[in-house]
Order: C-alpha cells, then sequence, then structure tokens
C-alpha cells in the first residue's frame, strides 16, 4: 500500500514539474516582447535589428538621455505624473463619499441615481469624447492640465462607487451609533469612522485609477491635438513615432519610460490590482 | 406608525445629498452632459473649428448608412468581438485551471507574467509591435524565418489578409491576464469540499469539470462574457497606434473611423464632428442594445 502511495505521490510531482517546465518556457515567449523594448531602449540602432538577444553588447543611456530632454518626454513624464495624482485624489475623494452614501443610508431618489449610474458603465469613450473635446474647449480648459485631469477623473467612476458602496454597506451598524451616542455627527462618523475601515477599498480604487490615468490614450490624444505641451505620455510617446521614425532606440527609451513605473507599481502592489479586477466580476 | 412627509425625509437625508453631490457634477459634465450633447451634434453639419453650425435633421445618419466605409467599420468591430472573446474565455479558462492548484508551487509567479502586458500602456504595447512585427527584420520574422517556419518576411502589419489577425493576437495577449483573473475569482468560489467529494464519488478529469464545477462557475461566465464582449468592442488605442485602421482601410474598426472622420486631417478633408458624432450614437446604440440582450439573459440564467 505505502509503495502504491509513494508510487502516486511521485508520479504526481513528475506530473507537476513538466507543468512548471511548459509554463516556464510559455512565460518567457509571453514576457518577451517587453524584455525586447526593454533591452532596446540600451542597445544601438543597428544592434537592435542584429538579432534576438536581449543583453546588450555595451548599455546606451544616452538613448534615454535623448528621449528625455530631445523628445521631452521629462515633461510629458510629469504631466501624466499630475494628471494621475490629482485624478486619482479627486475619484477617491467624490466616489467614496457617494458609495458611502449609496451602502449605507436610504434617501428619496436614490434609486433613481443608482439607475442613471449603472446604465453609463458600458457607454464606449468613442461616444462621448467629441462633446467633452468641445466642453473643455468652451470652458478654456484645453490648454492646460485642469481640465484633462477632470475629465479622466469623470471617465468611469461607477465600478469605483460600487466598490465603495459593497464595503460601506458591511461595516456593522454598532459602531455608528455608538458613535451618534457621544454626539458625533454625519461628517465626523465618516472622516473618523468609516473612512479609516476602508483603506483597501481606497487602495483597490486608488491603483485602478492610477492604472487607468496613467495609461489612458483616446482622451488625451483628442484634448492635446492642438497643445502639444500638455501631452502625456503614452501620446508623447506616438507622436515621437511619427516625428522622429528613425530613432528605433530612443522610441524604446521613451516606450520604457512610460511603461516601467506601473509594471514596478504593480509588482509592489500586486495584491490590490488582483482586487481591483476581480472586484468587477464579484459584485 | 406615521411616515414621514417627503420633504421631512429629504431634509433628514440632507447630509446624503451633499455627499452625493461632488460626484454627481463630475459624473453629469463628463458622462451625461457629452451622451445628451453627441444626440444633439449629430444632428448638425459642423466642422467643430468654427461656431457656424447647421441643423441638418438627420442628414448625417442617412450618410452614415449609406457610407460602404462605415458598414465595413461596424462589421469589423464585431468580427474583432467574435474572434477575440471565445479565444479570451478558453484560454484563460484553462490557465486558470492550472494556476488555481495549490501545489504547483511557481503558480503566483506566472500569474504575475501573465498579467504584465494588462499593466503596461496599451498605446505603448501598439507602437512596440509595430517593431516586433515589422518584415524589416523585426523579431517576429527573425523568429519564423530562424525556425525554418517561413521561407520570406511576412509583413503582418502590411498586408490586408494578416493585418486583423495580428492586431487580434496582440489584443488577446495584452488582455489575457485579466481574463485569468476572472476566472481565479469565480474557481476561488468553488469549496474544497466539492473537490474532496467528488473525488471519493470517483468523479475526474472531464466528469469533475463538466458536471460538477462548470455548473458553479456558470453565474461567473456570463457575466465576464458580458465583461469581455464590451471591451473587445472598444480597442481604438491598440489599432491606431498599431495600424491607424490601415492598409486600406483593412483593420479599421468602428472606433477609428468616428476618430478619423472627426478629427483627422492630413487626407485634405475637413474634419466633420457632426457626422462623427452620428457614427458615435449609432455604434453606441448597437452597444447598448447588446449589453440589454445580455443582460436579460444574466437575470434569466441567475433566476433558473
Amino acid at each position: 500500500m505505502s509503495k502504491y502511495l509513494n508510487f502516486i505521490a511521485e508520479r504526481n510531482q513528475i506530473r507537476y514539474l513538466v507543468i512548471s517546465v511548459i509554463f516556464l518556457i510559455f512565460s518567457f515567449f509571453w514576457i518577451y516582447p517587453l524584455l525586447w523594448v526593454l533591452s532596446a531602449s540600451l542597445k544601438t540602432d543597428f544592434e537592435i535589428w542584429g538579432g534576438l538577444g536581449l543583453i546588450p553588447e555595451k548599455l546606451i543611456w544616452e538613448n534615454f538621455e535623448r528621449a528625455w530632454f530631445g523628445a521631452n518626454m521629462g515633461r510629458y513624464f510629469f504631466n501624466t505624473l499630475i494628471i494621475t495624482f490629482f485624478s486619482v485624489t479627486i475619484v477617491v475623494i467624490t466616489t467614496g463619499m457617494f458609495g458611502y452614501v449609496i451602502g449605507r443610508y436610504s434617501f428619496p431618489g436614490k434609486k433613481i441615481l443608482v439607475g442613471i449610474l449603472i446604465s453609463t458603465i458600458f457607454i464606449p469613450q468613442g461616444y462621448t469624447i467629441i462633446p467633452i473635446f468641445d466642453l473643455l474647449n468652451n470652458l478654456n480648459l484645453s490648454k492646460n492640465l485642469i481640465g484633462l485631469t477632470l475629465a479622466t477623473a469623470g471617465h468611469t467612476p461607477v465600478i469605483y462607487i460600487l466598490l465603495f458602496a459593497g464595503y460601506f454597506s458591511r461595516i456593522p451598524v454598532e459602531l455608528e451609533e455608538a458613535a451618534k451616542m457621544d454626539g458625533a455627527g454625519f461628517i465626523r462618523i465618516f472622516v473618523t469612522i468609516m473612512l479609516p475601515l476602508t483603506k483597501p477599498v481606497v487602495a483597490t480604487v486608488s491603483i485602478l485609477q492610477v492604472l487607468h490615468a496613467w495609461n489612458d490614450f483616446l482622451l488625451p490624444l483628442v484634448i492635446t491635438l492642438a497643445n502639444p505641451g500638455i501631452r502625456t505620455l503614452s501620446v508623447g510617446v506616438y507622436a515621437f513615432k511619427g516625428e522622429y521614425f528613425v530613432d528605433w532606440s530612443g522610441m524604446a527609451a521613451a516606450s520604457v519610460i512610460t511603461i516601467l513605473p506601473i509594471i514596478v507599481l504593480f509588482l509592489f502592489m500586486q495584491k490590490y490590482f488582483v482586487e481591483g479586477v476581480q472586484g468587477a466580476v464579484k459584485g | 406608525m406615521n411616515r414621514k412627509t417627503l420633504f421631512q425625509q429629504i431634509y433628514d437625508a440632507r447630509w446624503c445629498y451633499i455627499f452625493v453631490f461632488p460626484c454627481l457634477v463630475i459624473t453629469s459634465l463628463f458622462v451625461l452632459y457629452p451622451i445628451g450633447m453627441s444626440w444633439y451634434f449629430s444632428l448638425l453639419d459642423w466642422t467643430g473649428f468654427t461656431k457656424d453650425a447647421k441643423f441638418i435633421g438627420f442628414q448625417n445618419y442617412i450618410e452614415a448608412v449609406n457610407d460602404e466605409f462605415f458598414w465595413n467599420a461596424f462589421f469589423r468591430s464585431f468580427i474583432f468581438m467574435f474572434g477575440t472573446v471565445p479565444v479570451k474565455i478558453i484560454l484563460g479558462f484553462i490557465i486558470a485551471v492550472f494556476l488555481n492548484n495549490q501545489v504547483l508551487k511557481l503558480a503566483p509567479f506566472f500569474r504575475t507574467i501573465i498579467f504584465m502586458p494588462v499593466v503596461t500602456a496599451i498605446a505603448i504595447i501598439g507602437i512596440v509591435m509595430t517593431f516586433v512585427f515589422s518584415p524589416f527584420n523585426g523579431p517576429a520574422n527573425k523568429f519564423l524565418m530562424g525556425m525554418n517556419i517561413t521561407s520570406g518576411p511576412i509583413d503582418f502589419l502590411g498586408d490586408p489578409n494578416t493585418v486583423l489577425p495580428t492586431v487580434m493576437g496582440v489584443y488577446v495577449w495584452k488582455w489575457l491576464g485579466i481574463t485569468m483573473m476572472y476566472w481565479l475569482a469565480a474557481l476561488q468560489t468553488v469549496p474544497q469540499d466539492v473537490y474532496d467529494a467528488a473525488k471519493i464519488d470517483g468523479a475526474q478529469g472531464f466528469k469533475l469539470w463538466f458536471h460538477i464545477i462548470l455548473p458553479i462557475v456558470l453565474p461567473f461566465a456570463i457575466v465576464i462574457v458580458l465583461v469581455e464582449a464590451v471591451g473587445a468592442l472598444n480597442v481604438f488605442p491598440l489599432i491606431e497606434t498599431m495600424t491607424a485602421g490601415g492598409p486600406f482601410f483593412s483593420s479599421e474598426v468602428m472606433e477609428v473611423y468616428i476618430f478619423r472622420t472627426a478629427f483627422v486631417t492630413d487626407s485634405g478633408t475637413m474634419p466633420r464632428l457632426g457626422y462623427a458624432c452620428a457614427a458615435g450614437v449609432f455604434w453606441g446604440v448597437a452597444v447598448l442594445f447588446i449589453t440589454v440582450l445580455q443582460g436579460i439573459w444574466i437575470r434569466k440564467t441567475r433566476r433558473l
């Protein structure tokens, strides 16, 4: 009997070893394009098209210098950083407040509000982009970062609201009642009792919005068509391709400047990325 | 119990309205207002750069439904959807089943790798892929020729026959990590006892998956299909940066068509915001129609 069990265990071990090896090979191919652009950013143009190898002969850091200063990626980096930071702040505060009220209170008009919001979940971006462009022009907000930040924050808050509402609704009522006995008002209960309890949702929503704001393309492309000074990184690299299309290594460096911060953030805060993504189907 | 008057109720909930207000303002400005205005704009003959907009009724719509390029883009969007969503759903499921196994020690590592393209800026992916699939010494062609799979370079993005499958492949690669995460979330709702009980009963492999696990995850599956289907209709950044709809419009999906008629002026034509809005409204309504159909489907299956 024990011989048989040993045989089973051994067979399973071999099976998992085989699966692991297959996945390792698969992973290498999967990640190859990203490794390729990383290595291209440190190669010469000649070397990029020379072979499939990933290790540069000599590290050419000047590629990054050319991209950062010559192609203005430095400026676009800070534009993107500002838009991301402020749109996250706006989104967390406004959807947090909205989700709190929706999750814990009932009041006249609540059902209508929720219904309107839900119905906008699947509106394609291509549908709203032209009026947004026109609106920002009319408000004189299309020439600075304010308009782009607001529009980025306004894009898809519905899923965030649902995440907040779900979490707030599960906090026990007793906590709130005890605070009310002590004479705490609506705002004090929200700020001192409820908000500290929702740190995980704040983290998840922030991560999702960072991902959205940093990587968005259609909106910043349209808004910055006439104002290259407020381009974001994604739009900047796209313009780079149009303007200096022979500078492959510079473009690879510009791409790395754009994608590396988010990849690093993802590696460190993976848990929240996963929770945010899965929240969409769990809800 | 005496019911409070509506006014009393509203007064009691005054803080609720104050809390709702900031988010409502932003949503109104950037979601609700644009939806309404695109209906109005779609009735105008308007370049978008001057104030003189002429009201022309449904002329834009009539022109759109008579435009061959419009319908080509319209149906191409659905080809894109039907070509990518099943692949993502099935492939994502298979990977999730393997990675859900606790015994596989490297599962978290593989999960991270497969998810990596998801967090990478889509526009950058599009641009990098134009290099990867370049017919002039691009890595994809180098690999295929090095392995003797093809004799000469393939112009993946320059040939109208290969461009759409290539873009679809890149799309699946870019977003498969999300599908995998959805499936992992679904599989984690299957309690361990179910596996154990099934094993005692002798259910294994195919039987276990088809008769026991699949019915449990089915409600998730339907939501996943819905989210994936709508996602596959919004592929502007990838296509714009990889091909801009070319060559000869052979990869032009609906959003690229809208963008081209609204903003692209390099072919010497005037931008036509009114016309683009009409195309956008038509498109938005079509997507909404599909969503509602699927929503009804979800409700029906959930009730069963």
